[in-house]
């Protein structure tokens, strides 16, 4: 019965046979280790967001003088509103984690290299998407953090050279941060969601066109260095799940203060400037640049360069070599570029104070030089 | 490739409806742009009175001016001689980029060295510095200020604080909106607010 209205449908539009040949018998390289999780950890925690934040758009109002009141109806008055607001919170979290992660493996495996240069360009449009989508929904309680993250944001793009009082004008739509601002922030937040959805689609298609990477960094060179997709990697990508869903149930019980901040617990007030201001974790690498470089055009330019220096790795690389396992000093610079980011995030988290300054100076010369030295990196014989 | 084939009446007739959908898609684009852009109600520039009497010396009050945090600070003799030799850096001690009317160009920036009034919103991204011992520091990306909200060198913010246009309506308020007699100044002409 189920059989026979799976090949009407596949007779009329071929979806059924398509799944089957990318999701089941999709030869996969059999010695993909646990960093090639993060994919499904990162579809799962999409679909999460989605879920809990259509249900959040029900009861939260978009209005400057209503915002922070809806989200305490969300909190205390919507059965379990607070349970999907608390998920919806760590979900960006363990989103923003793991998309840190799943770039990292495909920078360490290099990943980005030929034929894979499109799976790697949809991947950073993708980052680039998500972090406006954090950012918007960030702001959308409405609370001291939220107007604040928002007043640094609005100054920085105004501070863009050309194009900066165009840009701030559209997002402000107003001359202060008000109504017009958090509405437009609101329909931001569900476009460029939507837009990961696409965004998603298309990545997957260029991994499945392209065959995955793998930690050797070679591809398979016959089918007997294949396994199928399933019940191999369902059963891998289940038990990665299993235990992102552990660190998300341990982060939204005995960490919410990583997933929210308390001072958003108070509303906007456009005269004062919370004493502590620092934004979400996840963008704390960037802050620590613009509190290192002591221009507003430079610190600007370096954050914006600290996101798009990576996406132009499959130029800059022009090593035949892929994985950084058979690439010792391209190791150490991938392993130096992380360690950079940490430590500019942290640098940035304690306001460069004492040896926070030095280090997080350190950690910049580090991580763009990496970006600086790829290009010089000796060409092996393959 | 085969040499392109002559232009033909179809050619030109494609060209030419190609040309007016392309023209008829621009057009659509301009009522969605023009809706994006900002309303126009100006802000209320009415002007604001502030009671200096209640700011004891050493003190400060924010006041809301045209939907800006105005800080009017009351410096003490002590601060007032620190600002006439700095003993940090500045990066623009003498005030040349233009952030102040021509009456607040001087050592103290503000009409009279007592009362300092600026507009609290940091020249970096915005935030407002809050007041510490001897000036302000941002507490976002932490430039520092002096008490004439002069900026210090090496620092995110690039400029000193604006000066917001204001006089004397009699001698203990301050009246912020309006310029003394015989002065022009607002704030739409400064470099950076
Ligand atoms: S906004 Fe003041 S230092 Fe950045």
């Amino acid at each position: 019965m189920t059989r026979g209205l799976l090949h009407w449908i596949d007779t009329r539009l071929p979806v059924v046979s398509a799944a089957r040949r990318e999701f089941r018998d999709y030869p996969m390289p059999v010695n993909l280790n646990g960093f090639w999780n993060f994919g499904a950890i990162l579809t799962l925690s999409l679909l999460l967001m989605l879920a809990t934040g259509l249900t959040l758009a029900l009861t939260y109002v978009p209005n400057a003088g209503l915002a922070f009141a809806s989200i305490q109806t969300i909190e205390r008055g919507v059965p379990a509103g607070w349970l999907i607001r608390l998920a919806h919170q760590t979900g960006a979290t363990l989103f923003m984690g793991a998309l840190y992660l799943h770039i990292f493996r495909g920078l360490y495996y290099g990943s980005y290299k030929a034929p894979r240069e499109l799976v790697w360009l949809t991947g950073m449009a993708l980052l680039a998407c998500a972090m406006v989508t954090a950012f918007a929904g960030y702001v959308l309680p409405w609370g001291q953090m939220s107007h604040w993250g928002a007043d640094v944001i609005t100054g920085a793009m105004a501070g863009l050279p050309v194009v900066g009082p165009t840009l701030s004008h559209l997002v402000l739509g107003d001359t202060h941060l008000g109504d017009v601002f958090l509405h437009r922030l609101f329909v931001v937040h569900f476009a460029t969601a939507f837009a990961i959805v696409g965004i998603v689609v298309v990545h997957v298609a260029c991994v499945h066109v392209a065959a995955p990477n793998d930690p050797d960094g070679r591809d398979p060179r016959s089918p007997r260095e294949t396994v199928p997709f399933h019940p191999y990697f369902t059963a891998k990508d289940l038990f990665g799940l299993a235990l992102a869903g552990g660190v998300f149930t341990a982060l939204a019980a005995f960490a919410p203060g990583i997933v929210r901040e308390a001072a958003n617990l108070a509303p906007a007030n456009p005269l004062r400037t919370p004493n502590d201001i620092v934004p979400a974790w996840y963008f704390l690498p960037f802050y620590g640049l613009l509190q290192i470089v002591p221009s507003k055009t430079l610190g600007l330019f370096a954050s914006l360069a600290a996101i798009v220096l990576p996406g132009l790795m499959p130029w800059l690389d022009r090593s035949p070599i892929r994985s950084a396992r058979h690439r010792p000093g391209f190791r150490i610079g991938m392993i130096l570029m992380a360690a950079g980011f940490v430590t500019l995030g942290l640098a940035g988290a304690h306001h460069l104070q004492g040896l926070w300054g030095i280090a997080g100076r350190i950690a910049a010369l580090a991580y763009f030089g990496v970006f600086v030295a790829v290009p010089f990196a000796r060409r092996h014989p393959s | 490739m085969t040499a392109a084939p002559p232009r033909t009446r179809r050619d030109v007739l494609s060209l030419a409806t190609t040309a007016t959908v392309a023209c008829g898609a621009a057009c659509a684009c301009v009522p969605f742009a023009l809706s994006l852009s900002p309303r126009g109600d100006a802000p209320d520039s009415a002007p604001v009175d502030v009671d200096l009497s209640k700011i004891a010396p050493g003190a400060q009050i924010t006041a809301s001016w045209r939907s800006l945090p105005i800080t009017i600070i009351h410096r003490t003799a002590q601060t007032i001689s620190a600002l006439k030799t700095p003993d940090q850096p500045l990066r623009d001690p003498d005030s040349h980029v233009h952030q102040q009317p021509d009456y607040a160009r001087n050592w103290h920036r503000s009409l009279r060295p007592e009362f300092g009034v600026y507009v609290a919103v940091c020249t970096h991204l915005g935030c407002i510095p809050a007041l510490d011992d001897d000036g302000y520091t941002c507490p976002c990306h932490g430039s520092g200020f002096d008490l004439a909200g002069r900026v210090l060198v090496n620092q995110p913010a690039p400029y000193n604080l604006p000066v917001p246009p204001h006089d004397f309506a009699s001698a203990t308020t301050l009246r912020l909106g309006i310029n003394p007699d015989g002065h022009t100044f607002d704030l739409s002409g400064i470099v950076q607010l």
